[in-house]
C-alpha cells in the first residue's frame, strides 16, 4: 500500500483490520507475560488503541466483557488528569481507581502515548487483574474501599522512560505477592510498548502521518452499522426486573430500556440500594456488562470501538447497587455485574420477539479454598501442622437455553473464563476433588432445554479443617425460563455430612468433611411439552434428564428400552393440554 | 543396490507422490480415493514407476502420510468407542474448559466429544497427585462395565484415570482385565498415549487415539499388503505430526500421532532448505486450496509443540477443536486458500474465507458450477494466473466468468469494478495471513522481519511477495516442486520418536536429581528401542528438554536439558538455561521467584547426513521471457506489463528483475515491482527485495 491509496475503501479496511491485529498482539503479549491466573487463564484483561481525544478505535478480541467500555471510558479520565499536550515521549500512566478504571482495585489500567515525529499519534491502554492488592483480597468481606487494598490514583508510572521507583516500592510493600504484582505492572507497560511499535510500523507501511481519517472511517462505519441493527428492533420502552440472592438482602435489578432510532438507552432506576459488603458495582462496570449483553444480540459482528459503543447509553441512579459511590466496597462487583446481560435480555426479548436466551447461572461458581495456620477460623491447634495453601479455580453452572438450541452446560456466560484442571489444583495443594459431573435434571425444561449445572465435591488430604470462601448467587433465585420454559434448578452448597453453607462468605469445613457444590442449571425456553420427544429420549439415555422428569415435566413416555412411546406420549401431552385448558 | 526413495502424501483432494533417485526428484499428483485411500496411493505409485522407469525392487524406503485419521475425526467416522474414567469424572471431556471460545456468539457450541455420555463410564479407583492410592481398584469393579461394553458392541476403549500420568498402574490393571474379558478389543491408556498432567487434554487424546485405532490399523495393514503384492520389499515408514518417521507398529499403537502428517512434511521441507541454504530464521508459508499454514523455523528446526487441536470447526478458531497432546510441528492454520470465498458483510466490509469452494465446485473460473468468487478468481482477474496454463494447461480456466462473478458480487457491493474488487480480495487475504503470522510470532516471543519466507503449495508463490512486504520480510525462496512440498518433505524427515513424562520438580532445595535421572533414563530406554528398531545401526541423536516456568505461571517454556546424568550442579544450570530462555522470549527475568519444571521430553532421532550445502550461485546468461502480459502491482493496484518466464527454462544463476511472472505446471510465482528473482544452484527461486 502506498500513500496514494491508503485512504481508498479497501485501504481503510485493511488499516482497520491491521489496527485490530495490533491491539490483539498487545493483548497476547500481556497474556504471555502476566502472572495472575485470571489474566492468563480467564482472559481477565483488555487492550485497546485510542485517538488523542480519548476515542477508542480498536479493542483486542481477546479480553473480558467486564472491560468492554469501562477501559474505553477510563482513558477519558486519564486525559482529564493529564491533558494530552502535557504527555511526553516515554511517559506511562496508571491507576487502579475502581471508579476511573474497571470497577475494583485488583484491576490496573495503563495508558501510554504513542509518538510519531514528536506528536501524539495515538494512546494505547491495557488493563489486567493482579494476583493481590492487599486488604481483604478478592472477597465480599470489606465494608468500604479502604479495607479492600491499596488505591493508586491516576498518576505516572514512568516519566520520559524512567519508572517511578517510589511508587513501585509502595505497591510492593502493600501486597502479599510483591514480585508477581510488580511483574504484572511491568507487563502492562511493556504490552503498551508492543502496541506503540506495531502502530509505528503500520503507519510507515501505509504511509500515513496520523489516524484522523482512519479513526473517522472506523467510528462512522461502526455507528452506522450499529444504528442500522438497532433500527431492526421494535422501538419502545421495555422494563425488566430480576431478583437475585444478594448478600444480606435479596437484590432487585431493574432495567428500563428505550429503543429508538438514535440508539438504545438503559436506565436502572428502581434497582436496590447498595450492600454493606463488596458486591457493589461502580457504574463503569455496569455499563460494561450492559453494553456487552446488548451487543451479544444487536450487531455482534461490529468490532468494539467508540462508534459501536456510542449508540448504547447506560445510566443508574447514584446509590443503587449498580452505581455505588466512593467509598463503597466493590471488590467482588462481578457477582452482581455478571447478572446484567440476563436483565438486558429480558428487555430485548420484547424488542425482537423473544429471540434471546433464557436466564442462566451468569455469575461464576469458583472454588476458592485455603488452609494452614492463621488462615482458617478454628482452634489454632487443629491447623498448627497443616500445610498452608490457597487454591482458586473457575467453574460455571448451566447457561440459559437459546432460541433453537439447548443451553450450554457447565459453561461460563457472560464471563469468558477457562476452568483450572483438577489435576493441576491437586498437584499444588492438598485439595482432592471427588466428583465433577453434570447435575441431572438441573437444566430448566423447555422446548429448548437449559444447560445443566455441575456437582463438585472436594476435601483435603490432611486431617485438618480448611476454609472455603463462597461467592455464589442463584441459590434462592434460580435462573428463570422464558416463553413457557421452566426455571433452572437453583444452586446449593453444603457439607457432605449434611449441613448447609452460606452462598456468600468465608466458612470453615471441619476436618475429614467435604464441601458439596451443586451449581444452578440454566432456564428453559418454550413449553417443554413441545420439546421433540426424541431429544428427551436422548437426554434420558445420556442421563441428563431422569425418566421421572421426562414423564412429569416433558410429558414424554419412554418404553423399557428408553425409546419414545409415541402413543403414550401423545396421550400424556393431550391430557396436559386438557388439564391446562 | 536399491537407492530410490518414495513418498506418498494423501491429502483431501490430491494424493501426491514424490520419487527421488540418483539425486533426481520426480513428482506426480493423482486424485485421492476417499473410500479406499490405498487405491489412490497405488495408482499414483504405478504412475510414478512408469514415469521414472523404476522397478519396485529399486526402492530402499517408502514413506506414507495421510489425513485419514484427521478426516475420521472431523467426519465422526471412527470406531464405536467407550471412555473409562475415574468415577465422578465422566463429564470432563464434555465440559472441556467450561468456556466459550467466541465471546459474542451466543449460538456457539463446543465440539461434540468423540464418546457420547452413555459410553463414558466411571470406574471406582483413585490416586492422589503423588501416586498414592486413595481408593483401590477392586478387580470386580469392571464386571458391570464389561457387560455394558459387550451389550453396546463397543469396538475401542480409552482408559483415563486422574493422575495416571504419575502412575499408570490402575490403567494397566484395567487394560489386562479388559484384554482378558474381550480379546481383540482396541485399548488405549492415557498414561501411555499422553502421560501429561491436565486430565481433559490427556483423556481427549486417549479417546481420539482409541477412536481412530481400528480404522488406521486396518488401513496400514491393507497398504502394507498391497505394497508387498506390487513387489515392494523395502520397509514402510509413516510420517508423524512431529515431523519424524515411525514404523507401522508405532502407527498402529498411537495412530493419533499421525494426524497432521501432511503439513508436517511441508515444514520439514522448509527446514531442510533452511539448513541447506544456511538460513537461520525462516517462516514457512504453505497455501493450498482451503487453508494456509505458517510455521516458524529457527536454526533449521521447526517450532515444536505438544499442543494441537484437531477439527477446528468454527472458523479455525482456537478452542473450537478437540485438543490433542501429541508431538507436533507448531503451525498456525488460517482459512485462507485459493478456494476461499469473497463476500461483503453487514458493514459493507470485504471478507475472504474462511469457507472455501474447495475443488468441488471450486472457484468460478473452474467452470464446474462454482458461483461464489474466490481468491483464485481474483488471481486470474489480476493477471497473476494464466487461465490457459493452469495445472500445466490441463484445467482451462474461464477468466471471463471470474471477472463477471467478482464484478457482480463484491464489486457491486463495494462500488468497485472487477479489477478494484479483485485487488481488494487479494489484499484482504494476504492481510489476514499477515495478521495471523504476527500474532503467532508474538505468542511465541519471536520476530518476523529478519526471516526468509519459504513458500510452497499451489497458491503460496502467487501471494508470497506481497505477504513478505507486509511482514517486513526481504527475502523469499520458492523451492522446486513447490506444488507437492509435503511429499518432498517426507523424503527429508528422520526416523524419530518423542516421549514425554510429567514429573514436578521445583528448582529449589527440594530438587531431587536422582528422581529426574531415573525418569529420563526410563524415557531414553523407551525411545531408543523404538528408533533403533526402525533404523537399525543408525547413530542416535537425543535432545532433552524440560517445560519450565516461574512458580504460579500458566505457560511453560521448553528449555534444553544438557546431556548426561544430572548432578548437584544441574539445578543451577537448569535455572540459568531457563532464565536465558525467558529473557529471550520476554526481554526480562523475574528475580526471587522459584522456578519449577512440569514435564520432561526426549526426542530421539536417527542421525541423518547433513544436507549438502547449497553451492554458490553460478553465472548464467540473461533469462529469456516466453511471453508478456499485464499483471497487477498490489501496492498501487495498477496494471503493468510483465515478462513471463518458464521455470523449467531458467538455469541456475538466471536473474530476473520484477515485475515478472515465473510459471510452472503446479503454481505461478509473482515477482513484484520492488523485488528481483534469481535461480540458485539447487533450482530454488530466490526473490529479494531491492535494496535489502
Amino acid at each position: 500500500m502506498t500513500r496514494s491509496n491508503a485512504l481508498t475503501p479497501i485501504g481503510l479496511q485493511l488499516m482497520w483490520d491491521r489496527l485490530i491485529a495490533v491491539v490483539e498482539e498487545q493483548a497476547q503479549s500481556l497474556i504471555r507475560t502476566g502472572f495472575s491466573t485470571s489474566t492468563r487463564e480467564a482472559g481477565d484483561l483488555s487492550a485497546g488503541v485510542f485517538d488523542g481525544s480519548g476515542r477508542m478505535l480498536a479493542q483486542a478480541v481477546t479480553g473480558t466483557p467486564g472491560h468492554v467500555n469501562s477501559m474505553a471510558r477510563s482513558v477519558g479520565h486519564f486525559l482529564e488528569r493529564f491533558p494530552v499536550e502535557t504527555m511526553k515521549e516515554g511517559d506511562v500512566f496508571l491507576t487502579n481507581d475502581p471508579w476511573k478504571g474497571t470497577g475494583h482495585l485488583h484491576d490496573f489500567t495503563f495508558v501510554t502515548p504513542a509518538f510519531r515525529d514528536g506528536r501524539i499519534a495515538a494512546l494505547f491502554a491495557s488493563t489486567s487483574h493482579v494476583v493481590d492488592i492487599g486488604g481483604r483480597g478478592l472477597t465480599s468481606d470489606g465494608r468500604n474501599i479502604f479495607e479492600e487494598g491499596i488505591y493508586i490514583p491516576i498518576m505516572r508510572f514512568a516519566e520520559r522512560g524512567e519508572v517511578d521507583r517510589t511508587l513501585v516500592d509502595i505497591v510492593a510493600a502493600n501486597v502479599r505477592e510483591p514480585v508477581q504484582v510488580v511483574g504484572d505492572l511491568h507487563s502492562l507497560a511493556s504490552c503498551n510498548d508492543v502496541g506503540c511499535r506495531r502502530l509505528a510500523e503500520m503507519m510507515d507501511e501505509f504511509g500515513i502521518d496520523d489516524l484522523d481519517a482512519l479513526g473517522r472511517h472506523i467510528v462512522e462505519r461502526s455507528v452506522a452499522a450499529t444504528l442500522e441493527a438497532i433500527r431492526g428492533l421494535k422501538p419502545g420502552t421495555y422494563t425488566n426486573a430480576m431478583r437475585i440472592d444478594g448478600l444480606e438482602n435479596p437484590v432487585d435489578l431493574v432495567a428500563t430500556m428505550t429503543v429508538g432510532a438514535d440508539g438504545i438507552d438503559v436506565d436502572f432506576a428502581g434497582t436496590s440500594g447498595i450492600s454493606s459488603y463488596g458486591i457493589n458495582v461502580p457504574v463503569c462496570y455496569t455499563e460494561a456488562y450492559t453494553s456487552f449483553g446488548i451487543r451479544c444480540i444487536v450487531a455482534p459482528d461490529v468490532p468494539n470501538n467508540a462508534g459501536s459503543l456510542a449508540p448504547i447509553r447506560v445510566s443508574a441512579p447514584p446509590g443503587t447497587i449498580l452505581n455505588a459511590q466512593y467509598p463503597a466496597p466493590v471488590a467482588v462487583r462481578h457477582v452482581t455485574g455478571q447478572m446484567l446481560p440476563d436483565v438486558v435480555f429480558g428487555c430485548l426479548a420484547r424488542a425482537i420477539d423473544g429471540a434471546v436466551p433464557a436466564e442462566g447461572t451468569s455469575c461464576l461458581w469458583n472454588v476458592y479454598a485455603f488452609g494452614g495456620p492463621g488462615r482458617v477460623e478454628c482452634d489454632p491447634a487443629l491447623v498448627a501442622d497443616a500445610q498452608p495453601f490457597t487454591v482458586l479455580s473457575f467453574h460455571s453452572g448451566g447457561a440459559g437455553a437459546r432460541p433453537g438450541k439447548d443451553g450450554l452446560s457447565a459453561t461460563g456466560f457472560p464471563s469468558g473464563v477457562r476452568s483450572v484442571p483438577v489435576e493441576v489444583t491437586e498437584a499444588i495443594s492438598p485439595v482432592v476433588f471427588w466428583r465433577k459431573e453434570f447435575r441431572t435434571d438441573s437444566g430448566g425444561p423447555g422446548t429448548d432445554r437449559g444447560g445443566l449445572g455441575q456437582v463438585m465435591e472436594l476435601g483435603i488430604l490432611e486431617d485438618a479443617p480448611f476454609a472455603f470462601s463462597a461467592l455464589f448467587d442463584r441459590i434462592d433465585h434460580p435462573p428463570r425460563g422464558r416463553r413457557g420454559g421452566e426455571d433452572g434448578t437453583g444452586g446449593q452448597i453444603g457439607l457432605a455430612s449434611g449441613a448447609r453453607l452460606d452462598g456468600k462468605g468465608t466458612q470453615t469445613v471441619p476436618a475429614r468433611d467435604r464441601v458439596v457444590i451443586e451449581m444452578p442449571g440454566g432456564g428453559g425456553l418454550g413449553d417443554p411439552r413441545e420439546r421433540d420427544p426424541e431429544a428427551v429420549a436422548r437426554d434420558c439415555r445420556a442421563g441428563l434428564v431422569s425418566p421421572e422428569a421426562a414423564r412429569g415435566r416433558y410429558a414424554v413416555a419412554l418404553d423399557e428400552e428408553g425409546a419414545v412411546d409415541s402413543e403414550a406420549t401423545a396421550l400424556l401431552r393431550s391430557r396436559e393440554v386438557e388439564h391446562a385448558g | 543396490m536399491p537407492r530410490a526413495r518414495l513418498a506418498a502424501d494423501v491429502g483431501g483432494t490430491f494424493t501426491d507422490i514424490a520419487v527421488e533417485h540418483d539425486g533426481r526428484l520426480a513428482t506426480t499428483k493423482v486424485l485421492t480415493t476417499p473410500q479406499a485411500p490405498e487405491e489412490g496411493v497405488l495408482a499414483g505409485i504405478a504412475r510414478a514407476l512408469s514415469e521414472t522407469g523404476l522397478a519396485p525392487g529399486a526402492f530402499e524406503l517408502a514413506i506414507h502420510g495421510t489425513t485419514l485419521a484427521t478426516n475420521a475425526i472431523i467426519q465422526r467416522r471412527g470406531a464405536k468407542t467407550a471412555l473409562l474414567v475415574t468415577e465422578g469424572f465422566r463429564d470432563v471431556v464434555e465440559m472441556a474448559f467450561e468456556n466459550r471460545f467466541e465471546q459474542y456468539d451466543i449460538y456457539m457450541d463446543r465440539p461434540e466429544p468423540l464418546v457420547p455420555r452413555h459410553l463414558r463410564l466411571g470406574v471406582r479407583e483413585r490416586l492422589d497427585a503423588r501416586g498414592n492410592v486413595l481408593v483401590p481398584l477392586e478387580p470386580g469393579a469392571l464386571d458391570p462395565i464389561v457387560e455394558t461394553l459387550k451389550e453396546e458392541a463397543v469396538e475401542a476403549v480409552a482408559v483415563g484415570f486422574i493422575h495416571a500420568y504419575v502412575d499408570g498402574r490402575h490403567e494397566r490393571a484395567v487394560h489386562d482385565l479388559l484384554a482378558d474379558a474381550m480379546p481383540g478389543l482396541a485399548i488405549t491408556l492415557s498414561s501411555e498415549v499422553s502421560p501429561e498432567i491436565r486430565e481433559y487434554e490427556r483423556w481427549s487424546t486417549a479417546a481420539a487415539n482409541a477412536y481412530v485405532q481400528p480404522l488406521m490399523a486396518g488401513y496400514i495393514a491393507r497398504l502394507e499388503r498391497a505394497l508387498s503384492e506390487l513387489g515392494f520389499s523395502c520397509p514402510l515408514y509413516l510420517m508423524t505430526s512431529g515431523g519424524g518417521l515411525a514404523r507401522p507398529e508405532t502407527g498402529r499403537r498411537f495412530p493419533i500421532r499421525l494426524v497432521e502428517s501432511g503439513p508436517a512434511g511441508g515444514a520439514i521441507l522448509a527446514a531442510h532448505i533452511a539448513r541447506q541454504c544456511a538460513l537461520e530464521r525462516v517462516l514457512s508459508f504453505d497455501m493450498g486450496g482451503t487453508t494456509a499454514k505458517i510455521c516458524l523455523i529457527d536454526d533449521g528446526e521447526p517450532q515444536a509443540s505438544r499442543s494441537f487441536e484437531v477439527a477446528r470447526e468454527y472458523r479455525f478458531l482456537k478452542g473450537s477443536g478437540l485438543p490433542l497432546r501429541i508431538p507436533v510441528i507448531e503451525m498456525v492454520e488460517i482459512g485462507a486458500g485459493g478456494g476461499s470465498i469473497a463476500r461483503t458483510d453487514a458493514m459493507g466490509r470485504l471478507t475472504v474465507g474462511p469457507d472455501s469452494a474447495g475443488s468441488d465446485p471450486g472457484p468460478v473460473c473452474y467452470a464446474q458450477g462454482g458461483v461464489a468468487p474466490t481468491v483464485t478468481d481474483a488471481d486470474v482477474t489480476l493477471g497473476w494466473i494464466d487461465p490457459a496454463a493452469f495445472a500445466g494447461g490441463t484445467i482451462p480456466l474461464d477468466a471471463g466468468a471470474a471477472v463477471a462473478a467478482i464484478a457482480a458480487g463484491p464489486g457491486e457491493a463495494l462500488g468497485l469494478d472487477a479489477h478494484g474488487a479483485a485487488h481488494g480480495i487479494a489484499e484482504v487475504v494476504v492481510e489476514n495471513m499477515a495478521n495471523a503470522a504476527r500474532v503467532h510470532a508474538v505468542e511465541r516471543g519471536k520476530t518476523l522481519g529478519e526471516r526468509t519466507l519459504i513458500a510452497f503449495g499451489g497458491a503460496a508463490p502467487v501471494h508470497a511477495a506481497r505477504l513478505a512486504e507486509k511482514l517486513g520480510i526481504g527475502r523469499i525462496l520458492i523451492p522446486q516442486s513447490a506444488g507437492v512440498g509435503s511429499a518432498v518433505g517426507f523424503l527429508r524427515a528422520p526416523v524419530a520418536y518423542e516421549v514425554v513424562r510429567s514429573l514436578y520438580a521445583a528448582l529449589d532445595g527440594s530438587f531431587d536429581a536422582d528422581a529426574v535421572n531415573a525418569l529420563l533414563e526410563a524415557m531414553r530406554e523407551e525411545a531408543d528401542a523404538i528408533v533403533a528398531a526402525a533404523a537399525p545401526g543408525a547413530r542416535l541423536v537425543r535432545a532433552r528438554a524440560a517445560d519450565m516456568r516461574y512458580r504460579g505461571q500458566g505457560h511453560e517454556l521448553a528449555v534444553g536439558v544438557p546431556a548426561g546424568p544430572l548432578g548437584p550442579d544441574s539445578r543451577e544450570a537448569l535455572i540459568e538455561a531457563f532464565e536465558a530462555a525467558y529473557a529471550r522470549t520476554y526481554s526480562r527475568t523475574i528475580p526471587g521467584l522459584t522456578i519449577e519444571a512440569m514435564n520432561w521430553t526426549l526426542r530421539v532421532a536417527a542421525e541423518a547426513d547433513p544436507p549438502a550445502p547449497c553451492p554458490p550461485m553460478p553465472d548464467a546468461e540473461a533469462a529469456e521471457a516466453m511471453a508478456r502480459r499485464p499483471i497487477c502491482d498490489p501496492a498501487t493496484a495498477g496494471m503493468a506489463g510483465a515478462p513471463v518466464f518458464s521455470r523449467n527454462a531458467l538455469a541456475p544463476g538466471a536473474r530476473i528483475a520484477g515485475p515478472a511472472v515465473i510459471a510452472e505446471d503446479e503454481t505461478t510465482t509473482i515477482v513484484l515491482d520492488s523485488f528481483s528473482a534469481s535461480i540458485d544452484a539447487l533450482g530454488n527461486i530466490v526473490i529479494a527485495r531491492d535494496g535489502s
